[in-house]
């Protein structure tokens, strides 16, 4: 399991690969759309790598409500669970 | 907006193809009768019946930031390097609107593809059956699409006057630069970015043209297969790449104080309606693109010094084009020196058309005409002189160049283009 500096970790890792976001930009009050270059099409790019790194299902549908980097390490940290 | 008749010139160039990561560097590699064509190293190419291919000189991840590169299919990836050199060379240094140099409402992109994403589809196809449906990109589509180049061209320079991709297999590129002159010649924009880009080398579609017997299967001699006009020629060399130019009204650009290249003067158009891949061999669709151009333009047949040919190094292609020009220009083609660059660039399908409309512009631009390489024994019905194996001085004055380009499905694009 996962401890929230990991996930955020993780996902700073996963935005710079996609949108070329240096890992430290990446915050838990960031959004993905208008701070890190992440639109909804590299978005589910995002979801899938977090998926498969923290071993998480994010069905399409929760998607959407993952607004900034600390809703999604909020959604995994309770997917974990 | 009324129609009008304006004239049209070149204000820009930019080009990554199998001789250079730029057009300069092209246009060196050409006058120097350079071969661009190689072995295919990859694994994937060993059991394959062709194994060579003209292989970008610069491979765009070199050039493109990574997360751009990697939301981009290979052919909008080089359609996207050489519109970046065009748009610098001809002065601009933003996006339309960001300055007042041109208005995005009066700008256009027409940048084509003969095949458009294959690889992203192909590999994307691949991804999902071995690893699954998740893992399947959600850029595929607006990476395979084949209005991808032009779509993302106009994004880069924010086009807003319209946004084309014509599809006419090897002659879209000189159809998009067609389309794109005349887009400014009836008053709808006054700047185009133009042009052809292409990326096939994939085992799948060389497989696919090797079995229409279309493709040179020299591949003990990668630098002497692509051989237009010479009697050993035997099929086409693919090659990858993009060509593209900008294109601007005389006012617009004496506006604004660019350098120009040249005046786009025209095209002229046809269809064979013959067979869905074979060339007419009489060369009557080709020869009526040329008369329409002749008939539509003020061209008079003794100003054409130049000629870029479409000649694939086809063994039927190569020779109905040189009769089809005979029949129109008569006495007049003995004074057009005719380059067959793909000899030296392989051929680059929809690309074609861009890139050697970058160098029939050099070639009025800089006076001199690009060489033909692998011309060891001529075609006994192309008479020699029509072609060089050295790059030759075009004449001083107000002369005219020629780009033709024709296309599976019996498409003809005769492109004109004047000295000023």
């Amino acid at each position: 399991m996962a401890t929230q500096e990991e996930i955020v970790e993780g996902l700073a890792n996963i935005v710079n690969e996609i949108a070329g976001i240096p890992v430290e930009d990446v915050e838990l009050d960031k959004s993905f759309t208008d701070d890190l270059d992440v639109d909804s099409l590299s978005m589910v790019e995002v979801v899938v790598a977090a998926e498969e790194q923290f071993d998480v299902k994010i069905p399409d549908d929760d998607v959407k409500n993952l607004k900034t980097v600390g809703d999604a390490v909020d959604y995994i940290l309770k997917a974990q669970a | 907006m009324s129609p009008t008749n304006r004239t049209v010139v070149v204000t820009g160039i930019g080009a990554t193809t199998p001789l250079g990561g730029d057009s300069a560097s092209t246009w060196d590699g050409l006058i120097a009768g350079r071969s661009g064509i190689s072995t295919l190293e990859q694994d994937w190419a060993a059991e394959l019946p062709v194994r060579i291919a003209g292989q970008i000189a610069v491979e765009p991840t070199e050039v493109l930031p990574r997360p751009l590169a990697r939301k981009l299919d290979r052919s909008a990836q080089f359609a996207l390097i050489a519109t970046r050199e065009a748009w610098a060379d001809a002065g601009f240094t933003a996006r339309a609107g960001e300055d007042n140099s041109v208005d995005a409402d009066r700008l256009g992109a027409v940048v084509a593809s003969g095949i458009g994403g294959v690889t992203t589809l192909l590999n994307q196809y691949d991804v999902l059956k071995e690893q699954g449906v998740r893992r399947v990109s959600p850029h595929t589509v607006p990476m395979l699409m084949p209005n991808s180049p032009s779509a993302n061209v106009g994004l880069e320079i924010n086009a807003r006057a319209g946004v084309h991709s014509l599809v006419s297999a090897c002659a879209s590129g000189a159809e998009a630069v067609g389309y794109a002159i005349e887009m400014i010649r009836s008053g709808r924009a006054d700047v185009v970015v133009a042009g052809g880009t292409e990326a096939a080398i994939h085992p799948l579609p060389i497989v696919a043209f090797a079995n229409m017997m279309a493709m040179s299967k020299h591949n003990d001699d990668p630098q002497g297969a692509s051989r237009p006009y010479d009697k050993a020629r035997d099929g086409f060399v693919l090659g990858e790449g993009a060509g593209v130019i900008v294109l601007e009204s005389a006012e617009h650009a004496a506006k604004r104080g660019a350098r120009v290249y040249c005046e786009a003067i025209g095209q002229g158009l046809s269809a064979d309606s013959h067979h869905i891949a074979q060339p007419e061999p009489t060369g009557r669709g080709i020869a009526a693109a040329l008369e329409q151009l002749l008939s539509f333009t003020d061209i008079k047949p003794a100003e054409i010094v130049h000629l870029n040919a479409h000649a694939t190094s086809t063994p039927q292609g190569d020779v109905a084009e040189v009769k089809a020009l005979r029949k129109v220009l008569g006495d007049d083609l003995d004074h057009v020196a005719i380059s067959a660059t793909k000899s030296m660039t392989g051929h680059l399908l929809g690309g074609a058309g861009g890139i050697e409309t970058v160098s029939t512009v050099l070639a009025l631009h800089r006076r001199l005409a690009p060489p033909t390489i692998n011309l060891t024994d001529l075609d006994d019905e192309v008479e020699p002189g029509l072609v060089s194996p050295e790059a030759r001085p075009l004449p001083e004055g107000p002369v005219v160049a020629l780009n033709n380009s024709f296309g599976f499905g019996g498409h003809n694009v005769v492109l004109a283009f004047r000295t000023v």
